[in-house]
């Protein structure tokens, strides 16, 4: 009886089974889900970022199809010394705010992890800068840092220590600086937060033993606390150095580039070449230049994510 | 290495003052004194702070300052006004286009999140749950895509946007703007879901129950905390945005807040610092009082996605 059955059986099966495999299949059922998702991302990332190497490799215009003409807007590049000055000022902003966002970050951090009252209050307020619009906070220190009505320069010409209001913004050392201050403001909250969420991880028995053993603090922080801390200070200062690598909004809000193109970082530059003047097979290069760097940094990412793993005792799943 | 104790991160304790481990960090402090703590702690902690949070006193005292006292800075005390005027912000919302870009930027805003959370939680799911062939691979390219900057994309975008017809409409920024949130919250909820457990939903599948079932009776419900984050935060990233903006619109009723300040509000020399310093504070304060209520879905987004 049972292998008269068994043919019977089968046929039904297979009718059955090409509709309801696009319903219960496991991988039609995840495609389907995966539909608008991957649809926005194909239309509106994957496919202009393929779009716009290929743009860097024509001469369009805003209005205008472009003709392909192979690496001339690069070697125009080349010899262009306002895009090697915006490289330069792009990697010397990501260093040195990156630097000072992690010493600041860790260190406030660590203050934050201390015990003390209205510690909960302290830690949202700690966060505010990171809220509140980019463009908007840089506004703000585009007033403080006025040339003429700057509250700084007021404040240290009643101090005696300086006579003349400083030209914060219209000097080209200041105006780098004004920037990288205010980048290392906006963004000290991010690494601090996300710091000490990986600080709390750690057990407070580790301390307690090392100072049993006769660690002094210093010993605790860099033998128990860093180790522990490194996964996540590798994934956070990449994301750190990946959008300060790109940033744009601050600049724009507060120099637009200037004085003297000492603060064009390589995105305001192409912005302005690709937008402004129209020229966006040439804007195109200078941004399709940045990613290089950026696969650098990513990089970076992946064997900071991958390290973490086995460092927090997770199984690599 | 890999038996060191450690804990896993609790959100609430990132900002809550009472950690379950109080008493054992209470046990390790009476080795500092009170001197030494108003030294190394309470010191810097209030420099820093100070320094954070005085943009934001300098905005909001500009913003109610009367114009003489803004730019006469000898004969009244700049760091404080005894007669404050709300002249600038009478300005800004009945003689500037304020309220519009507002709406806008309001519109955009929730309209581009909810259409990624949606979008998000699908995909999470099924990378998550499905687990179909590739899911991992998938998952990957989505943090990639994470990594995907704004600042590269513009150019192209803009020229796409141009063809589909998009340009100058608030369409455009809602459609792009889910490029920069589908990763991050994916990427979010991925962790969410999977915290879920499967006995729940191998319960509900004896049941007779559909994927889809599942996931909107079950899962989602389960998830509704990591939903709040994910919204909120994407929230927060859509009124921030500002590239895109700047690119994709033209006319000055359409522009959103960010843009349209630095744009419309900036006149030649005389520059209007009460008002513009009354629409930055303006444009902050909605995210402000988000944040005021959600401060703990802010940290378990902003740790989350850098945690997976």
């Amino acid at each position: 009886m049972a292998d008269v059955a068994i043919p019977r059986a089968k046929p039904q099966m297979s009718e059955a089974s090409a509709w309801t495999q696009l319903k219960h299949n496991r991988n039609w059922l995840g495609f389907w889900f995966m539909v608008p998702a991957m649809a926005f991302l194909i239309f509106f990332l994957a496919y202009p970022l393929g779009l716009g190497i290929w743009l860097s490799f024509t001469d369009t215009r805003i209005g205008r199809v472009g003709h392909f003409v192979a690496t001339e807007n690069y070697e125009w590049l080349w010899d262009d010394s306002i895009f090697w000055l915006s490289v330069f000022n792009t990697l010397l902003y990501t260093f040195v705010a990156s630097a000072f966002k992690f010493a600041i970050g860790l260190y406030l951090a660590l203050l934050l992890n201390e015990h003390m009252p209205f510690k909960a209050m302290l830690r949202a307020m700690v966060l505010i800068p990171f809220i509140v619009p980019t463009v908007l906070s840089a506004l703000a220190f585009w007033w403080i840092f006025d040339s003429q009505f700057s509250i700084i320069s007021w404040s240290l010409k009643h101090l005696g220590l300086i006579s003349q209001n400083i030209n914060f913004l219209g000097d080209t050392t200041w105006a780098r600086i004004c920037v990288i201050f205010a980048n290392v403001w906006r963004g000290v909250p991010f690494v601090a937060i996300t710091l000490l969420a990986g600080l709390q991880t750690v057990s407070p028995s580790l301390y307690e033993a090392a100072t049993l053993d006769g660690a002094t603090r210093w010993q605790n922080f860099r033998y128990i606390t860093y180790p522990l801390l490194t996964p996540i200070i590798a994934v956070v200062m990449t994301f750190s150095v990946l959008f300060t690598f790109t940033d744009f909004q601050l600049i724009w809000a507060m120099t637009r580039g200037g004085p003297v193109n000492a603060t064009h970082l390589m995105a305001t530059l192409s912005y302005q070449r690709a937008i402004i003047a129209g020229q966006l097979g040439e804007g195109a290069a200078i941004s399709s230049a940045m990613i290089p760097f950026l696969l650098a940094a990513i990089m970076v990412s992946w064997f900071g994510l991958q390290r973490r793993k086995w460092q927090q005792g997770e199984s690599n799943d | 290495m890999t038996d060191l104790p450690t804990r896993s991160i609790d959100l609430k304790n990132v900002l809550s003052a009472s950690a379950p481990t109080a008493d054992h960090s209470e046990g390790m402090s009476y080795l500092q004194s009170v001197p030494r703590r108003l030294v190394t702690l309470y010191l810097p902690l209030t420099i820093i702070v100070v320094v954070l949070l005085f943009p934001f006193y300098w905005m909001a005292l500009t913003s109610v300052k009367p114009d003489e006292q803004l730019l006469d800075l000898d004969k009244y005390n700049p760091f404080w006004t005894w007669n404050p005027t709300f002249k600038h912000f009478h300005k800004l919302l009945f003689e500037s286009y304020y309220p519009h870009w507002l709406w806008n930027t309001m519109y955009v805003a929730i309209c581009a999140t909810v259409l990624s959370i949606v979008a998000s939680v699908f995909a999470a799911y099924a990378i998550v749950r499905l687990r179909y062939k590739g899911a991992n691979l998938v998952g990957g390219l989505i943090f990639l895509a994470y990594l995907v900057p704004p600042s590269i994309l513009f150019i192209p975008l803009a020229t796409v946007v141009y063809q589909y017809g998009l340009f100058d409409s608030p369409l455009a920024l809602i459609l792009t703007y889910p490029t920069i949130l589908i990763p991050f919250s994916t990427w979010l909820l991925m962790g969410y879901f999977k915290t879920i457990p499967f006995e729940l939903e191998e319960c509900a599948l004896i049941d007779g129950a559909s994927r889809w079932q599942i996931l909107v009776k079950i899962v989602v419900p389960l998830a509704i905390p990591g939903l709040i984050s994910a919204f909120i935060f994407c929230f927060t990233l859509c009124w921030n945005e500002f590239i895109y903006a700047l690119t994709f619109l033209q006319s000055t009723s359409n522009k959103t807040v960010p843009v349209a300040i630095v744009n419309e509000f900036v006149d030649g020399d005389i520059y209007r610092w009460g008002s513009l310093m009354a629409g930055a504070l303006a444009g902050s304060l909605p995210l402000v009082i988000l944040y005021a209520f959600f401060v703990e879905h802010y940290v378990s987004a902003m740790t989350g996605a850098v945690k997976e």
